[in-house]
């Protein structure tokens, strides 16, 4: 039991069930799952769908957070890459033909890719802070995404674009499918080779790796890139899911929420060791809590206010100094029960 | 002979003072350079545009549009000089914002409510400032968590716009005091003194040397500096300014709004990079984040003068924050190679 308490997802496990059982008890409707024409449907399917966005660009955040970065970009990033994979839609003479979209899609894919590269660049080459380089487009990203737009909301009607968010394949969401490729991809390169011990090395200290033999420029860099390419499909099923690009919706304050998977999932801010199935996991418990609220019949505008709470909880709790004071408590709490026992101090790991 | 051996020692001598200078005041380059692009801002919109740009009423008018955003710089200096970031200042100036549009309507006399909004933003950076400190969280994390509280309480106070019909808060913009054609308004006057107040605790008190020394060197507790206590106070510092600005911008429009102020907290970073400060802390001024706001304020008015699209404001604005973090970068790396 205590080497299940002890295990790094064993929290946030604990927190997306919590959720999801307080939520089967408030209202039994929530965990049903009905099949219409061959199609799932429920609350638990639509958070498995509407949280593809959310998931790719948290797993981009995970890579750049274990190099000690952070990408503040990524919502411009799908601003961009909608406005370009609408705009070649919308301009092209057949929106509906597959080679069309096909082409806007990989077009858009490589402006993010390029930007992302924009962002590894200016850290792993030029050693700008990531906050600050990343920041640079955040700001100049959106207003690249309304000058592609011509300052509209662009909106089409495509079939095969709106199959990328509203789509099935055997009875499950199309979106979830591209959610579980993106995982098992970066699960596959990260964990089956050794470029995720690298990353971590990196992440740790990056002078000490470097003076190892580890090439850290061309680690950090793509994993800048590959949060790009991320956020780029993100901002795909985001511009197909409402069938428009609106530049200045798009992905406004996914960083916040990537990065607050990020942490929820157990990986550290400070770099180093990173885990993809945590942040699977905070990604699904941010999806169930905006259901929750919004269930509880807040304004969804008002949701913030949960969220600023869940994040002061959880850093607290992942806090050193609360360990400390805790461990401390125990101890004092123990020594007190048994005072006659002498070598009761425990070496807190 | 004599002419030809005194030029080169003249001009050597000039080499030897801007050398000097380059290397005792490194930490005044980024500001000279805001100031340098103000100015030639300034020129080119002059012979370019219409030819009355430098006139008073538009520099009177910078003054009173970005009155708020120049109380959100100052605090911000604070916070990142101390090598801290505050993302909740946008939010912050929201929530206060609409607060106050909601007690003046309900009846509350503005002696009461103004310090009160103004305590409701210095205890939200309180909590930034406890957690940063006391609980070891990274500044990004601990303002997210004030961003996301102030924004989700302005929309606890009203979902839509409230609108003000205090005379004292409307007589803080309404007002005029005219010079010739220059103007400035109370809001604008209340600006300017957070500056002076900023500039004066920043460069002559013991609080401002331990800010510049936090955020020089982490364990500067051992020159026993008061650490634990600067850190929480320069985020309180901010979360006030988040609460005066709130006050301005109410003023300014008239209304509270619970949208208002969303992405200002980048405006006021970008505003303070562009002026000078450090992002690793140690260096900046107030007064040069005061050049960063007019920087922005007036790259704000040539776009609308030129009737360009707003997009390009964010373009440009993104390319100067650019160019002014490899300016910095260079400065740094030379002074570290100086040892």
């Amino acid at each position: 039991m205590r080497r299940i308490m002890k295990h790094r997802l064993f929290w946030p496990l604990v927190a997306l069930i919590v959720l999801i059982v307080i939520n089967t008890i408030a209202r039994p409707q929530f965990a049903k799952v009905t099949i219409q024409d061959g199609r799932l449907y429920g609350n638990l399917i639509n958070i498995l769908r509407n949280s593809a966005p959310l998931m790719l660009v948290s797993l981009g955040m995970t890579v750049v957070i274990a190099t000690r970065g952070i990408d503040l970009s990524v919502g411009a990033i799908m601003a961009v890459s909608g406005a370009v994979a609408l705009t070649i839609i919308d301009r092209s003479t057949d929106p509906n033909s597959l080679g069309t979209v096909l082409t806007a899609l990989v077009v858009a894919i490589l402006v993010s890719l390029v930007l992302g590269v924009w962002n590894g660049f200016l850290v792993s080459v030029l050693g700008i802070q990531p906050i600050i380089a990343t920041l640079v487009l955040m700001l100049a990203g959106r207003g690249v995404a309304l000058l592609i737009t011509g300052g509209f909301i662009t909106t089409v009607n495509s079939t095969p674009f709106e199959f990328v968010a509203s789509g099935y394949i055997l009875m499950l969401p199309f979106a979830f499918f591209i959610s579980v490729a993106a995982i098992t991809a970066l699960g596959l390169v990260e964990r089956r080779t050794a470029l995720g011990v690298l990353t971590e090395a990196v992440g740790i200290n990056p002078e000490a790796s470097r003076l190892a033999g580890v090439r850290s420029r061309i680690i950090i860099w793509s994993a800048y890139a590959a949060s790009g390419v991320l956020s780029g499909v993100a901002g795909i099923i985001y511009a197909s899911n409402i069938r428009a690009a609106d530049a200045n919706a798009a992905g406004q304050f996914i960083e916040l929420y990537a990065i607050l998977a990020v942490v929820l999932g157990g990986t550290s801010l400070m770099g180093g060791k990173f885990s993809i199935a945590g942040t699977v996991v905070g990604v699904f418990i941010i999806q169930t809590l905006n259901s929750t609220i919004l269930f509880l019949g807040v304004p969804s505008a008002r949701s913030p206010v949960f969220f600023a709470f869940v994040v002061v909880i959880v850093v607290m709790i992942q806090s050193p100094q609360l360990h400390r004071f805790a461990g401390n408590l125990i101890r004092q709490v123990r020594s007190r029960g048994a005072t006659d026992s002498t070598g009761d101090v425990e070496v807190p790991s | 002979m004599t002419s030809l051996e005194t030029t080169p020692t003249t001009r050597s001598r000039t080499g030897q003072f801007v050398r000097n200078f380059v290397s005792r005041r490194a930490a005044l380059i980024p500001t000279f350079a805001a100031i340098a692009i103000l100015i030639l801002l300034f020129i080119g919109a002059e012979i370019f545009l219409r030819g009355d740009f430098i006139s008073p009423r538009n520099i009177s008018a910078l003054l009173l549009d970005n009155a708020y955003l120049l109380i959100l710089a100052v605090g911000m200096t604070f916070v990142m000089v101390t090598a801290g970031i505050d993302l909740s200042v946008g939010s912050v100036m929201a929530f206060t914002g609409i607060w106050l549009a909601k007690l003046l309507v309900a009846g509350m006399s503005p002696v009461i409510a103004v310090p009160l909004i103004v305590l409701g933003g210095a205890l939200i950076g309180l909590l930034i400032g406890v957690l940063v400190q006391y609980f070891d969280v990274q500044p990004f994390i601990a303002s997210l968590a004030g961003l996301f509280l102030g924004r989700g309480l302005a929309y606890v106070v009203s979902l839509s716009s409230i609108k003000v019909e205090d005379t004292a808060v409307l007589w803080l913009q309404s007002t005029r005091l005219r010079l010739g054609d220059w103007y400035i308004t109370p809001t604008g006057i209340l600006a300017l003194l957070v500056v002076l107040v900023g500039a004066y605790v920043m460069q002559f008190t013991r609080f401002g040397r331990t800010a510049y020394a936090i955020g020089g060197n982490e364990q500067s507790a051992l020159m026993g500096l008061n650490v634990a206590r600067t850190t929480v106070a320069v985020y309180v510092i901010s979360g006030v300014c988040g609460g005066l600005a709130g006050l301005v911008l109410t003023a300014y429009s008239g209304a509270g709004y619970p949208r208002n102020g969303v992405g200002t907290e980048l405006d006021a970073i970008a505003a303070v990079v562009i002026g000078g400060t450090l992002l690793t802390g140690g260096r900046g001024y107030v007064i040069g984040s005061m050049i960063g706001v007019f920087v922005y304020g007036t790259i704000k008015t040539i776009i609308s003068f030129m009737g360009a699209e707003q997009s390009w404001m964010q373009i440009i604005i993104g390319s100067l924050l650019l160019l002014f973090i490899v300016i910095q970068r260079a400065i740094v790396a030379r002074s570290d190679r100086r040892g």
